[in-house]
């Protein structure tokens, strides 16, 4: 181990440009002649649009053009496109109705674009925005998933009983007999709370046009500038690749918010051209609000089989996953292939059966948010497990103890098509009992019952899986892209390197990590590699960032290209040092010869590389550049432990999180600092959903809960200081042996909130709690109890 | 927004003329006008600065009273050894409201001139029976607070302080939303010479009020236990998607007794 490679806790490289407000965001980058654009959108949630009359918007102070969806419709511009396709039971394809940019005909939630102003300052597009007379039908609003299928009205003419698809997986005829057979039969109903992913930097774009060159630029705040250039170049504006540049500076958050192609893109790089000026639009936040696509909102009944000692014999699942108004990029995914398929968990669930009916609803899309499917299938197994021991009189952990796949059963195929590499959830367990000293916690039971308090404590096992792969699997389960990842490892001539990477860093450290890894792997000195991403012009192609896949797909690229350096290296140095290449060792950053003093340094070998004056040039090109696609052999899986111990008061409903012990299993730790932040990031978040956040609509499909006035964001003082560590699996497939630690956090944690809060209240009668365990829902639960 | 004429006033009856118009309002710390206008929730014609105003800040005490300027900051209040000294809960309570950006910019006077439903220092007046002195009057709190954001000022009216008895007793206890912060219910009690009050902020559909069967029962027993088996009609309680009507009058009966606990 280098004082700066793999396994220490490297400072981070980007934090001095951070805090000193030196970051380069969307909105800090301004154009020559740049204009502005305002979305005028809809305050309803349905209605038919018989008119729009720009004409006095056109007319105002600093109005350069007005346009609606007819002036797109008139282009040929095509409608925001769904990269991925599921299909119904029978086969037949998933309905995908049209997603115009900017609404025609109907417009189908709050914050459904109208139209958009581009003036010459904002305050100008705002204000013209406000002259804009959108003569609208109002029709009646579907917001609940049940009416939704049940005669509601129709989001989409298409989309009979509102249903997008209808999908299963695994043999119900199997599992409906595992249930004939069993000793005890555990059903909950569960309602995963939708959630807005509030990046604290909104969304803004800004597309400029030359018209000389024919080239287009939009800087926009995306986690993936390559899929971005797919999306919109190839489906909605038929802009080629070449003339198509997509820059993604430093990006303020995500959390998968960022991933999608969103219509303001399109609409502005469009404008650009038709107004032959630049374009900036900022999302104010309470836009962020309306059309950032929304997390989870599944409704779910499950049912778990167990034989009498508690050993689990067949799962069955029936969900039905929220779409909103339209299909946002990779929605139809993450109830499917990130949920259904997560549903073995980390125990030996034979057989399991999942159908999953997406709907349509007259909402803002709902895409993946950190963790995307797999927190819904960890909190609905973590749920289950434990409410079906509490049934069966069965201890927490013994439960989960006696249905773990066992750390020898590795590669384990589960009933619900993924193959797990690698595992030892017994390591984590234990681990996470004695860091949240579980020994001691009937007398902090004893202890808080003495000042009127109820103690519970939680636990979630859970599984997660990273880097969505391989491309082949995803292609064949309905993935339109492929699910792989490029680098490009630049030596120059004097020893320094440049990274280049296709993923792309909103929070996760990459220009640190990906650093540390090849400072470690080709000797040089940490501060001699920079990391650059987030720019189509200067990155050969990338999928981008998310699913935690960073490090398990993207990081992997980059040791191949690396390994190609090192050995173009050795083929240098033989020939310098007049050696067979069979006989040059490369460690440390020197190559030797072997049995010999005879040595060069790297960056003695990149100098020959671009002043080759004593070369190998028959057999070997000058330079020190390579390039590696990496298409991962199967997702990584991450799993762990969470314990949560919590304290509620009775009287008013309050849940205090006391204690949060989190052991997570990530693979190999490039850097502990780092992990450990993304632990706690994604923990605060999961304790969120447990305890604060909420999305709420009206049946008329108005957004409650659109602005902090009353969306609860986690706060400082709602989370205690965690508890954190790793125990250390090595991924079988990557050389690296990481598996990614960006949603673990998430998944892990909420299951464990609630799990806690269900303990601390079951003394009172209470057996279920919904999301959020708010006070208002905690306080109505034990009146209902009776207590 | 569609702008706004701006006025430094000099004196305070030179911000009463100019605030007299329908469309005019005196701005005090703007902690809540500023948001509105942004927002496009108020649009007047003219904002009247009164921070330029000599004599309309600071703090006295007199005997048994609390004297404090319209144009007081928050954290003033909070951190005074004056008020702490002499009614620590309402130090308390100002130490309370917001975040540390409002408490050095919101005023006293501006709190209680816009009566938010969910605001602390309605409660705080009411509580301990204070007096809103303004440029033409002396208005008893009692008197003052009429219903969400109304109030006793007439158009061009401007509070120049408040006055606060010294009580015996007393304690503010907040349950906060969830989201906002403000209160959800807050509960301000006191005992002393304006009497034994209870009073109720962020819960009442109308806003601030007083709750007569608990003060009743603290009447005879200044004690928690006194206020037990008191229920709170739902029919009063303001209702959202934080805490319905039953809630919030359950969370009133909690509240309360804690805010009593506290005052000792």
């Amino acid at each position: 181990m280098t004082e700066h490679g793999i396994g220490v806790s490297v400072k981070r490289k980007e934090d001095r440009r951070f805090l000193t407000g030196a970051g380069n965001y969307t909105d800090d980058i301004n154009r020559p002649g740049q204009t502005y654009a305002y979305f005028l959108r809809s305050q309803v949630a349905h209605a038919e649009i018989k008119g729009v009359d720009t004409s006095a918007a056109e007319q105002a102070d600093g109005v350069l053009a007005v346009f609606t969806g007819a002036d797109l419709a008139a282009d040929e511009v095509g409608g925001i496109p769904c990269g991925w396709g599921l299909t119904f039971q029978n086969g037949d394809p998933m309905i995908e109705p049209a997603h115009p940019a900017l609404a025609q005909g109907k417009v189908r939630h709050v914050g459904d674009a109208i139209a958009v102003v581009v003036a010459e300052t904002r305050k100008q597009a705002k204000a013209a925005a406000q002259l804009i007379e959108a003569d609208l039908n109002e029709l009646p609003a579907v917001v609940d998933m049940k009416k939704a299928i049940e005669g509601g009205a129709l989001v989409h003419d298409e989309a009979a009983e509102n249903t997008c698809f209808d999908w299963a997986i695994g043999e119900k005829a199997d599992v409906d007999a595992a249930f004939d057979g069993a000793d005890h039969v555990t059903s909950i109903d569960i309602v995963n709370n939708r959630l807005i992913p509030n990046a604290i930097e909104p969304r803004v774009a800004l597309a400029e046009y030359e018209a000389a060159t024919g080239d287009y630029t939009l800087y926009t705040t995306t986690q993936n500038p390559h899929v971005i250039r797919l999306l919109m170049g190839a489906f909605v504006l038929q802009i080629p690749e070449h003339k198509l540049r997509i820059v993604a500076p430093d990006v303020g958050g995500g959390f998968g918010s960022k991933i999608f192609h969103y219509a303001e893109e399109a609409v502005l790089t469009w404008a650009s051209a038709k107004v032959g000026r630049p374009i900036k639009w900022t999302a104010e936040r309470s836009e962020s609000f309306m059309t950032d696509a929304h997390g989870r909102d599944h409704v779910t009944h499950a049912e778990l089989a167990l034989d009498k000692e508690g050993k689990f014999l067949g799962l069955r699942v029936r969900t039905l996953a929220n779409m909103g108004a339209y299909l946002s990029s990779f929605a139809p995914a993450i109830p499917t292939y990130l949920h259904a398929t997560l549903l073995a968990g980390v125990y030996t669930t034979p057989l399991i059966y999942a159908n999953i009916r997406a709907v349509f609803t007259n909402t803002v899309p709902v895409d993946a948010y950190r963790g995307a499917g797999r927190p819904e299938a960890a909190y609905l197994l973590e749920r289950i497990v434990s409410t079906a021991a509490r049934e069966m009189g069965i201890d927490q952990v013994e439960i989960r103890r006696k249905n773990f796949i066992p750390s020898d059963a590795f590669p384990y195929q589960t009933p619900v098509a993924l193959q797990y590499d690698s595992g030892d959830y017994e390591a984590t367990l234990s681990a996470a009992l004695e860091a949240a000293d579980v020994d001691g916690f009937a007398g902090r039971r004893e202890a808080a019952a003495k000042d009127g308090k109820l103690r519970g404590l939680g636990y979630s096992t859970y599984i997660e899986a990273c880097g969505v792969a391989p491309s082949a699997v995803a292609g064949a389960l309905g993935a339109r892209a492929g699910l792989y990842e490029s680098a490009v490892v630049r030596v120059h001539p004097t020893g320094s390197v440049t990274v280049f990477t296709g993923t792309h860093s909103h929070g996760q450290s990459h220009e640190t990590t990906f650093a540390q890894l090849v400072s470690e792997q080709l000797g040089v000195d940490f501060e001699a590699v920079d990391v650059v991403h987030g720019d189509t012009s200067k990155i050969q192609f990338g999928m981008g960032t998310y699913g935690s896949r960073s490090l398990a797909v993207g990081g992997e690229a980059i040791v191949r290209a690396a390994n190609k350096i090192v050995d173009k290296g050795k083929k240098i140095a033989a020939h310098i040092l007049e050696a067979s290449e069979t006989d040059i060792e490369f460690a440390d950053g020197t190559y030797t010869v072997k049995g010999t003093d005879k040595a060069m340094a790297f960056g003695e070998v990149a100098l020959a590389a671009y002043v080759p004056h004593n070369y190998p040039h028959e057999t070997l090109e000058p330079g020190l550049e390579e390039s590696a696609f990496y298409d991962p052999l199967n997702f990584a899986f991450p799993g762990g432990c969470h314990v949560c111990e919590v304290e509620v008061d009775p009287d008013t409903g309050v849940v205090d999180v006391v204690n949060f012990t989190a052991v997570d299993d990530v693979g190999r730790v490039i850097n502990p600092m780092v992990v450990e932040g993304q632990v706690h990031g994604g923990v605060a978040q999961g304790i969120g959903q447990a305890l604060l956040e909420n999305a709420v609509y009206d049946e008329n499909g108005q957004l409650l809960s659109g602005s902090y006035m009353d969306y609860a964001m986690p706060r400082a003082d709602d989370v205690p200081s965690y508890q954190v560590s790793t125990e250390v699996t090595l991924c079988a497939h990557n050389s690296l042996g990481v598996k990614g630690v960006g949603e673990v956090g998430t998944i892990g944690s909420t299951p464990a909130v609630i799990n806690a809060v269900v303990d601390a209240l079951a003394e009172k009668g209470v057996t279920d709690m919904p999301l959020p365990a708010s006070p208002q829902n905690v306080w109505r639960a034990l009146q209902e109890a009776g207590a | 927004m569609s702008g706004f004429n701006y006025h430094k006033a000099s004196d305070v009856a030179d911000a009463a003329g100019k605030s007299s118009s329908e469309d005019a309002l005196p701005l005090a710390g703007g902690m809540t006008i500023l948001p509105s206008i942004k927002l496009g929730l108020s649009d007047p014609s003219d904002l009247v600065d009164l921070a330029g105003i000599d004599g309309l800040s600071g703090i006295s005490v007199d005997g048994d009273t609390v004297t404090i300027g319209a144009m007081t900051r928050h954290a003033d209040v909070a951190g005074s050894a004056d008020v702490r000294n002499a009614i620590p809960a309402l130090a308390a309570m100002a130490g309370g409201i917001g975040d540390p950006q409002v408490r050095n910019r919101g005023t006293i006077g501006g709190s209680i001139a816009n009566n938010d439903p969910a605001a602390d220092y309605p409660a705080a007046c009411l509580g301990l029976g204070a007096t809103i002195v303004t440029n033409n009057r002396e208005i008893a709190a009692d008197d003052f607070f009429k219903g969400l954001f109304e109030t006793a000022l007439d158009a061009g009216e401007i509070i120049t302080a408040v006055k606060f008895p010294v009580p015996a007793k007393a304690a503010y206890e907040k349950f906060p939303n969830p989201a906002s912060r403000y209160a959800l219910v807050g509960v301000f009690v006191s005992d002393g010479p304006a009497g034994t009050r209870v009073a109720v902020t962020g819960a009442g559909v109308n806003g601030v009020f007083r709750q007569g069967d608990m003060e009743s029962a603290l009447g005879g027993s200044f004690s928690a236990d006194a206020l037990e088996g008191i229920s709170v009609s739902e029919g009063d309680m303001a209702s959202d998607l934080h805490a319905a009507a039953d809630y919030r009058a359950h969370l009133v009966g909690v509240i309360a007794k804690r805010a009593v606990a506290a005052a000792g």
